[in-house]
C-alpha cells in the first residue's frame, strides 16, 4: 500500500496523511468514515477485508480530545493503513462501522465503554467490560487510575 | 399452543467457560435460540495501568494477558515496542525467540486439547496433553525460573542468553514430540463418540470469519489461508520451512485438527531454530534502550489463538501515551452467539471450547 495509491482512491476525503516507521496513517473527518470505509474494502487494489482494530485515544489537553483509530488489514495483499477520526469532547459522536464489518460490533462497545465515544446506527451499544452502572469513563485521561470512590 | 422459551446462565462459575465467562442462554427446550455473553469479570485495567508504567515495566504486565501462552505476549509486545524504537535485535535472539513461541503456542494448545476434550467428556486426553506441556515448562522454568509467566523477553533482545541445556532439552523434547501427538490423534481424531461430538458442530464460513474478525486457527478451520508468520513474516520466520494446514468446514472438529496439525508444524520450526542457532558473536543479547521516539506503531503476531496485536502511542516520554492490545480471544469470541443460534446446549459448550478463550485476555 502506498500513499499515492491511497490519494487516487479517497483523495478528496483525506485530511492528513503520516507515514512511520512504514506504517500509513490517514486522517479524515466524522461525516465521510463510512463512505471511505467502504470505498477501502470494496476496491480491487485496497480490499481491506479484515478489521483488525477499532479503538479509541484520548489526547487530553489537545483538541479535538478524542480520536477512533481504525487498524485495517487486507488478506488478499496483506498490507495495512490506519484510519483515524478526529472527534471533540462536546460531540464525540460517530457512524458505527457494523455495517460494513461486523467485527466492530464489540471493539465499538468497549471503545464506548472506555471513552464514551457514542456509535450512531450500533445494534447493540452498552458497556461491554465494566459494570453498567459504572460512572465515568476508565480510559479517559481525567479518569484516575485507582478509579472513583463509588458510593 | 404458544412456544415457551426459558433463559438460562451459563456461567460465569462453570467448568466449561475456562474462566469467568457469562452466556445468558434463551433456550426453546433444548435448542438455543438466542446466547448473550457477559464478560468482563477478570477486568484488570491493563490499558489503563500501562499508561502509568514504564515500557519496561509494561512488559510484566503483558505475561498476565493471555496466562497460557504468556511468551507470546511477551513477543507480541516487545515486537512493538522495538517496531517503535527502530531496531533490529540479533539473529541469535530471532532465533531463540522464535523457539520459545513455538514451544508457547504447543504448551498452549496442549492445553486446549486436554481441556477440550475433557469438557467433552473424553478424561484421559488431558492427562497425556499435560505430560508433554508440564516438559515445555520444564524447559521454560530452566532458563527464566518462571513456569506460567516467564517475562523473558525484553525491549532489545532478551533477558538472558541460552546455554547448550536449553538446546539439549529442546531437541529432546521435539525427538520425542511427533510421536506423542500420534498417541492424542489415537485417542480422539477417529474416535466415533468424538466425531459425533464435533463434526458439523459450530460451522463456520469463509466469510462469517473475515466479516467478524475471527483469526488464527478458527480461521484457517474455515479454509481461509492466513498466517501472519508466513504473509507478513517478523523475527526471521522467512527462514524456516513449516506448512498452514487449513481446513474445509470450519466445525469444531476442523478446530481440534487445525490445532494437532499446527503442533507438529510448530515443534518441526522449534527443531530448525534450535539446530540453525547462530553462534553467539561476543555482542550482549539485548541492545540498550534509552529513548523513545514520538510516534505510532501497530505490530501483530500470530499467537496461538489468533492475530495479537499492540498499538503503541508514544508521546516521546517514558511511558506510553496509549497502549491498546488487539487480544485474538475478545474478537474471535464475539462471533459465538451466531455461531450458537439454533444448535444443542451441549454443543454451546463445545462452541466455547473451539474458541479457545483466555478470559484474562478478553477482559484485560
Amino acid at each position: 500500500m502506498t500513499i499515492d495509491t491511497l490519494t487516487e482512491k479517497i483523495g478528496e476525503y483525506i485530511k492528513e496523511t503520516d507515514t512511520f516507521r512504514d506504517e500509513i496513517t490517514v486522517t479524515v473527518d466524522r461525516d465521510v468514515i463510512i463512505t471511505v470505509c467502504r470505498i477501502l474494502k470494496e476496491d480491487e487494489d485496497c480490499s481491506f477485508d479484515f478489521l483488525s482494530d477499532c479503538c479509541g485515544l484520548d489526547r487530553l489537553p489537545e483538541t479535538p480530545r478524542f480520536m477512533v483509530v481504525y487498524n485495517l488489514y487486507s488478506l488478499k495483499h496483506k498490507h495495512r493503513v490506519r484510519i483515524k477520526v478526529p472527534l471533540e469532547e462536546a460531540d464525540a459522536e460517530i457512524d458505527s462501522a457494523t455495517p460494513v464489518w461486523k467485527a466492530a460490533n464489540w471493539l465499538e462497545r468497549e471503545c464506548f465503554d472506555m471513552f464514551g465515544i457514542r456509535f450512531k446506527g450500533h445494534p447493540d451499544l452498552r458497556r461491554i467490560i465494566t459494570p453498567p452502572n459504572m460512572e465515568g469513563y476508565p480510559l479517559r485521561k481525567d479518569f484516575p487510575l485507582e478509579g472513583s470512590e463509588t458510593k | 399452543m404458544t412456544k415457551k422459551t426459558i433463559t438460562l446462565n451459563l456461567g460465569p462459575q462453570h467448568p466449561s467457560t475456562h474462566g469467568v465467562l457469562r452466556v445468558l442462554l434463551e433456550l426453546d427446550g433444548e435448542i438455543v435460540v438466542d446466547a448473550k455473553p457477559d464478560i468482563g469479570f477478570l477486568h484488570r485495567g491493563f490499558e489503563k495501568l500501562a499508561e502509568h508504567r514504564t515500557y519496561r515495566q509494561n512488559l510484566v504486565l503483558t505475561d498476565r494477558l493471555d496466562y497460557l501462552a504468556a511468551m507470546s505476549n511477551n513477543f507480541a509486545y516487545v515486537l512493538a515496542v522495538e517496531k517503535l524504537l527502530g531496531i533490529e535485535v540479533p539473529k541469535r535472539a530471532q532465533y531463540i525467540r522464535v523457539a520459545l513461541v513455538e514451544l508457547q503456542r504447543i504448551a498452549s494448545h496442549l492445553f486446549w486439547l486436554g481441556t477440550h476434550a475433557h469438557d467433552l467428556g473424553a478424561m484421559t486426553p488431558l492427562f497425556y496433553a499435560l505430560c508433554e506441556r508440564e516438559d515445555i515448562m520444564d524447559i521454560f522454568e530452566a532458563i527464566s525460573g518462571g513456569r506460567l509467566t516467564p517475562s523473558f523477553m525484553r525491549c532489545g533482545g532478551l533477558a538472558a542468553d541460552v546455554d547448550s541445556s536449553f538446546v539439549k532439552n529442546t531437541k529432546k523434547f521435539t525427538d520425542t514430540f511427533s510421536s506423542k501427538v500420534d498417541v492424542y490423534e489415537n485417542l480422539l481424531t477417529e474416535n466415533p463418540i468424538w466425531k459425533l461430538r464435533t463434526r458439523n458442530v459450530g460451522k463456520m464460513s469463509k466469510e462469517f470469519c473475515i466479516n467478524t474478525g475471527i483469526s488464527g486457527p478458527m480461521a484457517r478451520a474455515a479454509g481461509i489461508e492466513w498466517d501472519l508468520r508466513k504473509s507478513n513474516p517478523y523475527s526471521s520466520y522467512e527462514d524456516f520451512d513449516f506448512a498452514i494446514p487449513t481446513g474445509l468446514q470450519g466445525d469444531v472438529y476442523d478446530c481440534y485438527m487445525m490445532r494437532i496439525k499446527e503442533m507438529r508444524e510448530s515443534a518441526k520450526i522449534v527443531r530448525q531454530a534450535v539446530d540453525g542457532l547462530p553462534e553467539s558473536d561476543g555482542s550482549p543479547i539485548k541492545a540498550k534502550v534509552n529513548k523513545f521516539p514520538a510516534g505510532e506503531v501497530y505490530h501483530s503476531i500470530e499467537s496461538p489463538r489468533g492475530e495479537l496485536g499492540f498499538y503503541i502511542v508514544s508521546d516521546g516520554g517514558k511511558s506510553p501515551a496509549r497502549l491498546r492490545v488487539r487480544p485474538p480471544s475478545f474478537v474471535n469470541l464475539q462471533g459465538m452467539g451466531e455461531l450458537v443460534r439454533g444448535q444443542l446446549l451441549s454443543d454451546v459448550v463445545a462452541i466455547i471450547g473451539m474458541i479457545d478463550i483466555v478470559l484474562a485476555e478478553v477482559d484485560r
